[in-house]
């Protein structure tokens, strides 16, 4: 039955999320930016709240929730809310952990799931994303050749968020042109983390380049072994999750400069009291809500296991350009103090451009 | 739980409103758009007896959404004239008592096809409807209209059909502002009120949209809707006023999924047209790999799922009893203006079979856009919007 109500479980997870982007994240997200760094601390925290752990079957030591891109969204949205660089950082794991509980085999889930459910942050990542002009993830530069009892990849990749701390690898290669994923473990021979990126947002989420210089590794390595992955699908999660984080960053944009609108005078009345101004939130103000619930719409595809690459893609594009257009007005409405880096507006605008470059840095 | 799968029943809804709108509404698509006021009569008789059925039933919540949404995929100007009590019906629903309801609306699905129609706007007022000057005067046990009301969707039929009836906007006091405003019902055929002409419209040109005369027009003095009594407590706050306001909270995404029925029939016979020459669009290929065509129909299928969704849960949120003046206005704001823009958007990409008359799709060009008129132009929706989020008053926000 047609339906906009979260359960009472995904409400309580909400406000727990909600609680900590603001308590925590909000605080400290301008200095993290300056200095291109996010305390540790801040990180544990999050992870002992178990976002990535609960999804995980008890069996292989995790709290056996269920795995919903639904529930996933919400908390995109909200951790995006408080800071993106901290929400692709906290859930960075997940790029990696969640491909294996969705399509690894037996073998693959119980050597690494476990590893996810500890109390200690795990650091694992994803590598798609390549340094060309024309980047399509469909087909890949980097490559999976087999080789006796394993492959070796070879290519370049970038936006790999964590590279350096990282001790597991999700790479996507092209496998006879299709894209398939590939486990490396940190260490692997060929393996090369690169300098960490220089980026116009996201400056506080540690990138790196990344490059695969003949990398041999095992057969068993291969996400799904004989079956492979389902590429489409993780793409439609990372879709859908960067929507709902597109639309966390654009909410954050929008309360923001309505704040300032109604507290701003000029001409001896708040900016917000002339429809200019007034006109540019309420369309913020719809296209936040037309995204939310467009992603929703995709999520709910994704935990029926149906193919969502429409209404996945759909989003995503939207998203994209809504979190511009939102971010692009916080900054217009406060003027000169928008463009400042007093105010946190400059910030999201730098953040929300990157959303259309995100390719598979985020999952449900 | 957050949920997109209609019920079976809403399913079968949908089913049965498709195949009216294919195989009724359709074929005489073009021929009642050509010939303006024509009475489709065996349409209007058909759709009658469904009604009886309750299988076109229009209620407030999501099934009528998606019936809506059928019916003017087929035709928006066939589908306002299915009978029923439309927006008079809303209006009744929104701020009657239920001696007035039952009295009204009690045996409305009874006999001949009845029409209801809601009379507000004015030559010298439309989304200031605070400045109307149309007069109820108390005489006795009865209430005089004097007044003239233009823009009056299925005026003609609600107010000459026996049994149908036109809610009209009226001040009794007019120095009391919006407070003096109420509304009250007259029944068709009611002496005094009169069809001075129809108007010929850009589109939905087999809907009536009629000027309604009053001229001392009687109507017993239990006709008013909520209290005859003026209340000038706060300007802004005033249930005469509210009660039309609350009437819109209910047709606004009505009028939205109307919008939605046919910016998808535009986007369906696009899609069909570029499928008949092989070009099928795909999903999920990079934005600097598409072309042109494939962008502008992804941001036409992007915008109309936005407004489809808003509108789903503005009306969701009427049927759980929950306030939605802000969700209706954004339904409405945004599906008005998404679909005036979706079929623009594809008269252009059909080039020389989108602009002709041959076909259906300039027609719906043309439908589409009272979407983003009537119940509140666009930019009457985008200021509600803007107070709700803003949290400001009229005043506050002008």
């Amino acid at each position: 039955m047609i339906s906009f109500s979260p359960t009472e479980e995904q409400q309580m997870i909400v406000s727990m999320t909600k609680q900590f982007a603001n308590d925590e994240m909000r605080k400290i997200y301008r200095e993290c930016d300056e200095n291109e760094e996010i305390p540790t601390s801040v990180i544990d925290t999050a992870w002992k709240m178990g976002l990535t752990s609960s999804s995980i079957p008890e069996d292989y030591g995790g709290s056996g929730g269920e795995h919903s891109a639904i529930t996933g969204s919400l908390i995109g949205e909200e951790l995006a809310w408080g800071d993106l660089s901290m929400t692709m950082h906290i859930l960075c794991p997940a790029l990696f952990a969640y491909p294996v509980l969705e399509m690894g085999t037996d073998m693959q889930k119980k050597k690494y799931l476990p590893l996810f459910c500890n109390e200690q942050y795990k650091a694992a990542t994803a590598a798609l994303i390549e340094p060309y002009f024309g980047f399509d993830p469909y087909s890949l530069s980097t490559t999976a050749r087999p080789d006796g009892n394993g492959y070796v990849l070879n290519g370049e990749k970038c936006y790999v968020p964590l590279a350096a701390e990282a001790d597991l690898f999700l790479v996507y290669a092209a496998e006879n042109g299709s894209s398939k994923a590939f486990i490396v473990e940190k260490g692997t021979n060929g393996l090369e983390v690169g300098e960490r990126e220089k980026n116009m947002g996201i400056k506080a989420l540690a990138t790196y380049e990344l490059s695969l210089k003949n990398c041999r590794i095992p057969k068993e390595n291969r996400l799904g072994s004989e079956n492979g992955c389902d590429f489409s699908r993780i793409m439609n999660c990372s879709r859908v999750a960067l929507s709902a984080m597109a639309t966390g960053v654009a909410k954050a944009a929008f309360e923001y400069s309505r704040d300032y609108a109604k507290d701003r005078v000029a001409f001896g009345d708040p900016i917000a009291s002339r429809q200019a101004i007034a006109f540019m939130l309420a369309e913020i103000a719809i296209e936040i809500d037309a995204t939310r619930l467009m992603t929703w719409e995709a999520a709910w595809r994704l935990d029926r296991k149906e193919d969502a690459t429409k209404e996945a893609s759909l989003v995503r594009a939207y998203a994209d350009d809504m979190v511009m257009m939102a971010t692009d007005r916080a900054v217009q409405i406060l003027g000169g103090h928008g463009y400042v880096r007093e105010h946190p507006a400059e910030l999201w605008l730098r953040n929300g451009r990157g959303f259309v470059t995100f390719d598979g840095m985020a999952i449900v | 739980m957050i949920d997109f799968e209609p019920t079976p029943e809403q399913k079968e809804a949908v089913k049965v409103a498709h195949e009216f709108a294919r195989e009724l509404f359709r074929p005489v698509s073009r021929y009642y758009d050509e010939q303006e006021h024509e009475s489709p009569q065996e349409l209007i008789d058909k759709t009658w007896g469904e009604r009886n059925k309750g299988t076109l039933a229009l209620g407030l919540d999501v099934t009528a959404s998606l019936r809506i949404e059928e019916l003017c995929w087929g035709d928006a100007g066939l589908f306002l004239c299915v009978p029923g009590p439309g927006l008079g019906g809303a209006a009744i629903f929104a701020s009657g008592t239920k001696e007035q309801l039952q009295r009204f609306l009690g045996s409305f699905n009874e006999g001949e096809p009845k029409w209801g129609a809601m009379a507000m706007t004015e030559p010298g007022c439309g989304s200031d409807t605070s400045a109307i000057t149309a007069t109820a005067t108390r005489d006795g046990d009865e209430w005089v209209l004097n007044g003239e009301k233009i823009f009056v969707t299925w005026g003609k039929r609600a107010a000459e059909n026996p049994g149908g009836l036109v809610v009209v906007w009226a001040t009794v006091d007019k120095s009391a502002g919006r407070a003096g405003m109420k509304s009250f019902v007259v029944p068709a055929k009611t002496s005094g009120m009169r069809v001075e002409k129809l108007e010929k419209k850009l589109g939905i040109r087999a809907s009536d949209t009629a000027t309604l005369i009053f001229d001392n027009c009687r109507i017993p003095f239990e006709n008013i809707l909520g209290s005859a009594e003026v209340k000038k407590v706060d300007k802004s706050q005033t249930k005469g006023f509210k009660g039309a306001m609350a009437t819109f909270d209910a047709t606004r995404p009505i009028v939205a999924a109307m919008a939605i029925g046919v910016g998808r029939a535009a986007l369906d016979f696009v899609k069909e047209t570029l499928e008949k020459e092989g070009i099928t669009i795909q999903y999920g290929i990079p934005k600097q790999k598409l072309t042109a065509l494939e962008r502008d129909v992804i941001e036409m299928e992007a915008n109309f799922k936005a407004a489809k969704l808003l509108t789903l849960r503005a009306l969701w949120m009427m049927s759980q009893f929950q306030p939605n003046n802000l969700e209706a206005s954004m339904a409405k704001a945004k599906a008005g203006l998404a679909v005036t823009k979706i079929t623009q958007k594809a008269v252009e990409i059909m080039g020389p079979l989108g602009y002709s008359r041959k076909y259906l799709l300039e027609k719906w060009m043309r439908d589409a856009k009272i979407n983003d008129i009537f119940e509140g132009t666009g930019q009457i929706n985008m200021l509600i919007v803007a107070r709700r989020v803003l949290d400001y008053s009229r005043d506050q926000l002008k």
